[in-house]
């Protein structure tokens, strides 16, 4: 009898005692070594058609790379709906990959982790120097007057895609360059029995990207310059609500979009049920739903007057995909060098070609295969009229709490429901309020 | 149909029901079989048709015929690998989890011991968690203990088993419990005096007197397994990926391939709705003597 | 009900073998066999369920951010600030957690209900043999042994607005709906969820009914036909009554079941769920992992937890207080 309670009071203190080790955290090791210096792992996010696209595209480059260095990288292409679940319970145990891919909105919220790499001037060497990559890129890497916590791989940008067919059969000589101009030719579109413009109503990100433009477009921000959440200003509030009322009042989006989060408003663009799309990099996902390049057009994204530019002229988010080096690695050397690799001009220039975005690399930007006419437009807006996402630590919540408020709106735009500014207002109070205090 | 000799049990009177309870059934069961089939002939319907059929309109008729569905599901997503990881997760959980649960049952069952209420309240318990509390803390516990000992727990098939096992264990050890109670005491007794061990006793009378209820058993442990979807998420990778996750790969960036989801969807639910329906009878006999008694 | 009974046999065998003073090696086997054999389901339950379940108790005290996870022991202590934030209901956080509270209970009542009547109604009309009985009964099993994932996203594909089933016939084929109806946002959802959740639920009500049933001595009946009672009667005097205890813990396990359902309404809305839908264990997912806040979403679990063991213990209290009282 006593020793099956000293069995079981041993059994208790054990799983106690490994509960107490879990609690301090697995990541004790802070600065990284070189303890295993011939393998990676590397964590891509989906970037192609699926995994599958993806595994294609990049495995032929990290062969190239196992051959240049003898170092081999295990791959997973992890899809974006468990990414970033994955990156915090890596993040939480320190069990992760040695590399990653994170979306560039979320630098400065995994920055506050403390888990990534800083690229300090020394890192930075070690890859080539941080004048290598574009301003507009490195924006968006993390909080201001830090050292940032990942460098860019992919740049994107959003672009209004329109259908050339249907353009010319309603009669619009050229794509809208104003809001006002896009919704009286979303009549003509919706004369001729399409629908005009393609919306995401239940995709949070897609949400956020499209408002955030918005306020910029109002002149307003949803972060204070200390970087406190303040969605509740009237002009954040007209902002949302101009957004929203492209379903509500001018009736461009289909109601039916308003449920839409897994790109369904890509695919109805593709084959020819609607008109324009706000779209970043679409041109790859275009061409694999069997869209030849010549049906649609590409124009930048619509302001309220004038010309894209910056201040309220900011048409795009900076979009794009950054690559981060987890802190704890075992293979730092190796960690950096792979890094370096597909941030050189070479791999930069077929990655970019791939998945139809800009490389973010300067000297690989000015190639050939992005100065066409499609890819120019992306080009100049990430040059001139793109703005980044707020660098703060609470990106991410503000991402959920904001998006979320936009899709309750767009839920209640479809169902028939008014929406005012006052019930605007209200759920992006309530948004704000579930903002972390901090 | 029964005669008034041999009754069966569970049957009602012999008499005739009359006309008014024959309609309700005839309108109630043929309402209920609609509610039940449809999506079940949506899943087999839109499996077949192709891809246009199933993002426009819906239709009841496909348009035509294809079977492409059920070619392209192995290479749009692993599949395959997925399959062989379902089955060897769900099938190592079912069989230790059974074993574990006759063990546990049967102490519970057959002896008296200090503890026992605290054991049986605790891990019936244990049902109320939720999942969402422990999902974090587990994968700690896995990275910690694989810190500690080198044996991987964390994103290996062997921790996901054991979770899965332990999911299902409250419910089969409840359940066996009360089918034990209901073999009688005096064959195991017998089995005693005869000269079996304890062990001898319960291999050689319980168990074989308990197979409905252990099927029972078995059969809930590999559903739990078969279909988990939060923790297969976050503690598996690449290569040790369950089908219910694997599953989310047909929703790409570009399109939603509704017919290769759906075909997919009947592949990996066939092999667990039928091995169901086969071991339906033990199903019924199980829980008749186990949960509900 | 018949534990005691069946309990006397063993404590002769057992303890009374330890009297004797001479087989003390037998009688420590004897009375650590049990503990033997329950040894490794005790010691799953320690690490996949106990431990961890302290660990996130623990948690719920603590101000577990962004900023803290990735070494959680320098995270600082909060004392019970998580519990007062999740509680103040007058705030945004409490008054959402206070809201989806009352939508799951709402939801899990009319769910388990309706699981409840069509369960027990299918398997009492299936009680006596017919043409066709065994594949009905197959039939009917069929939503609860498909995986959870196949059949909720079935139901999605039936739900979408543009291009889904249910609209096709309610607005389409009947004309029932001005305008066609959304079911994954807005006020519908719930009925949506409600829809998918009994589908998928209902069958395990059956299943236990059905097994419930075999147990009621066929010769209650024959009295009763004796007696002059008609089949309506007979279900209610004989059937329903013998019932009661099954439905006692089919009840139970059901309520449980569907309360802290995750997968359901994960995988029909994804991750932030409409209003009036917002179950709470989507809530919670929203509250720890999409906001980046263990602390509090630990603390919202543990209160969770705490209401579900006190509704369990007072249904046990009061469903066995009313069986005692009935079965004297």
């Amino acid at each position: 009898m006593r020793s099956i309670r000293a069995a079981a009071v041993g059994a208790v203190t054990l799983s106690l005692a490994l509960a107490a080790t879990a609690c301090g955290g697995g990541s004790s090791t802070g600065g990284g070594s070189n303890d295993s210096p011939k393998t990676l792992t590397y964590w891509a996010s989906n970037q192609g058609a699926s995994v599958a696209v993806d595994k294609k595209v990049l495995q032929p480059e990290l062969d190239k790379f196992e051959k240049q260095t003898g170092i081999k990288v295990e791959l997973e292409v992890v899809p974006w709906s468990d990414l970033l679940n994955r990156i915090l319970t890596a993040t939480t145990s320190g069990q992760g990959p040695d590399v990653l891919n994170i979306g560039n909105t979320w630098s400065a919220s995994l920055q506050a982790t403390g888990a990534l790499l800083p690229w300090d001037a020394k890192n930075f060497a070690r890859i080539g120097g941080r004048d290598r990559f574009a301003d507009t890129a490195l924006g968006s890497t993390g909080a201001q007057g830090k050292d940032p916590a990942a460098i860019p791989l992919y740049s994107m940008a959003y672009a209004l895609y329109y259908n050339k067919k249907i353009f010319a059969e309603a009669g619009i000589a050229r794509p809208p360059a104003t809001w006002a101009e896009l919704t009286a030719d979303s009549k003509k579109i919706q004369a001729k029995g399409k629908s005009a413009l393609g919306a995401e109503g239940s995709n949070l990100s897609e949400n956020i990207h499209h408002v955030f433009v918005f306020a910029k477009q109002h002149g307003a921000d949803f972060f204070t310059a200390d970087g406190k959440p303040d969605f509740t200003s009237p002009k954040v509030v007209e902002a949302v609500k101009s957004y929203v009322d492209l379903m509500a009042k001018d009736k461009a989006i289909p109601t039916g979009d308003a449920e839409y989060a897994q790109n369904q408003s890509v695919s109805d663009f593709a084959k020819g049920k609607l008109a324009m799309l706000l779209w970043q990099s679409a041109a790859a996902n275009l061409k694999s739903q069997g869209m030849s390049e010549d049906a649609y057009g590409i124009a930048p994204v619509p302001v309220i007057s004038g010309k894209p530019g910056s201040g309220t002229q900011v048409n795009s988010a900076v979009m794009g995909i950054n690559m981060a080096v987890f802190k704890n690695t075992d293979n730092l050397d190796g960690a950096t060098r792979f890094v370096k690799f597909m941030t050189s001009d070479e791999e930069q220039k077929i990655l970019n070609t791939a998945y139809s975005s800009i490389p973010p690399v300067k000297s690989a930007q000015a190639d050939a295969a992005f100065g066409t006419p499609a890819t120019a437009v992306l080009k100049d807006t990430l040059a001139v009229s793109a703005a980044a996402l707020p660098q703060v630590a609470s990106e991410s919540q503000f991402e959920t709490a904001v998006g979320t408020a936009v899709k309750a709106l767009f839920a209640d735009a479809a169902a028939g429901r008014a929406v005012t500014a006052d019930s605007v207002e209200a759920k992006l109070q309530k948004a704000q309020q579930q903002m972390p205090a901090a | 149909m029964s005669s008034t000799r041999s009754p069966v049990p569970g049957t009602r009177s012999p008499m005739a029901p009359p006309r008014s309870f024959l309609w309700s059934r005839r309108i109630f069961l043929t309402l209920l079989t609609g509610f039940v089939l449809i999506p079940v002939y949506v899943m087999v319907s839109s499996s077949l048709k192709p891809l246009a059929d199933v993002t426009g309109k819906f239709r009841w008729l496909p348009s035509g015929l294809t079977v492409r569905p059920y070619i392209d599901i192995w290479s749009t997503v692993p599949l395959a690998k997925y399959f062989v990881n379902s089955l060897i997760v769900a099938g190592a959980a079912t069989i230790a989890s059974v074993v574990i649960a006759v063990f546990a049952a049967y102490a519970v069952s057959r002896y008296d011991f200090r503890g026992k209420r605290v054991f049986t309240v605790t891990v019936l318990s244990t049902q109320m968690f939720p999942g969402i509390l422990f999902l974090l803390p587990l994968f700690l516990i896995y990275v910690n203990i694989g810190n500690a000992t080198g044996i991987a727990l964390f994103g290996s098939r062997g921790g996901l088993i054991l979770t899965y096992l332990t999911f299902s264990l409250p419910f089969s050890i409840w359940m066996l419990i009360g089918y034990f109670d209901s073999v009688p005491r005096d064959l195991d007794e017998a089995a005693l005096v005869d000269g079996c061990g304890p062990f001898g006793a319960l291999l050689r009378i319980v168990v074989p007197a308990a197979v409905p209820g252990i099927v029972a058993v078995a059969v809930y442990a590999f559903m739990t397994a078969w279909g988990e979807v939060l923790f297969a998420s976050v503690m598996t990778n690449d290569t040790t990926r369950t089908l219910a996750v694997g599953l989310q790969g047909y929703s790409t960036l570009s399109d939603v391939y509704w017919n290769q989801i759906m075909a997919a969807s009947l592949v990996v639910s066939v092999p667990v709705v039928a091995g169901f329906l086969l071991l339906q009878r033990y199903l019924v006999a199980g829980l008749t003597a186990g949960a509900v008694k | 009900m018949t534990t005691t009974a069946f309990k006397e046999p063993v404590r002769r065998a057992a303890p009374g073998a330890a009297r004797e003073p001479r087989r003390r090696t037998g009688r420590l086997r004897r009375v650590s066999l049990p503990y033997l054999l329950l040894l490794p389901a005790l010691l799953l339950e320690l690490l996949v369920h106990l431990v961890p379940m302290a660990i996130g108790t623990v948690m719920s005290f603590k101000e577990l951010t962004q900023f803290y996870i990735r070494d959680w022991g320098t995270a600082p202590w909060s004392g019970l600030g998580n519990y007062q934030v999740s509680v103040d209901f007058d705030a945004p956080v409490g008054e959402a957690l206070l809201h989806s509270f009352f939508v799951t209970v709402g939801f899990t009542l009319l769910s388990v209900g309706l699981c409840w009547l069509i369960g027990t109604a299918a398997a009492v009309f299936m009680q006596d043999t017919f043409r066709g009985r065994g594949l009905l009964r197959a039939l009917f099993l069929v939503p609860y042994a498909l995986p959870v994932y196949t059949a909720v996203i079935t139901w999605v594909f039936m739900f979408q607005h543009d291009n889904g089933l249910v609209n096709h016939v309610l607005h389409d084929q009947l004309h029932l709906t001005g305008e066609p109806s959304f079911w994954l946002i807005g006020d519908n959802s719930f009925y949506a969820l409600l829809t998918v959740s009994v589908w998928k639920g209902w069958p395990f009500a059956f299943l236990i009914v059905t097994a419930g049933l075999q147990n009621i001595p066929r010769e209650l009946y024959e009295a009763a036909a004796l007696d002059g009672a008609g089949t309506w009667q007979q279900i209610r005097r004989i059937t329903l009554p013998s019932l009661r205890p099954v439905n006692q813990v089919l009840v139970l396990v059901l309520f449980l079941w569907t309360f802290n359902d995750f997968n359901t309404p994960y995988v029909l809305f994804g991750k932030s769920a409409p209003e009036a839908a917002d179950l709470i264990s989507v809530h919670i997912y929203q509250a720890s992992f999409v906001t980046w806040n263990f602390g509090t979403g630990s603390a919202m679990s543990v209160l969770l937890l705490l209401f579900l063991l006190v509704v369990t213990g007072l249904y046990l209290l009061f469903t066995s207080r009313g069986r005692r009282a009935a079965d004297v």
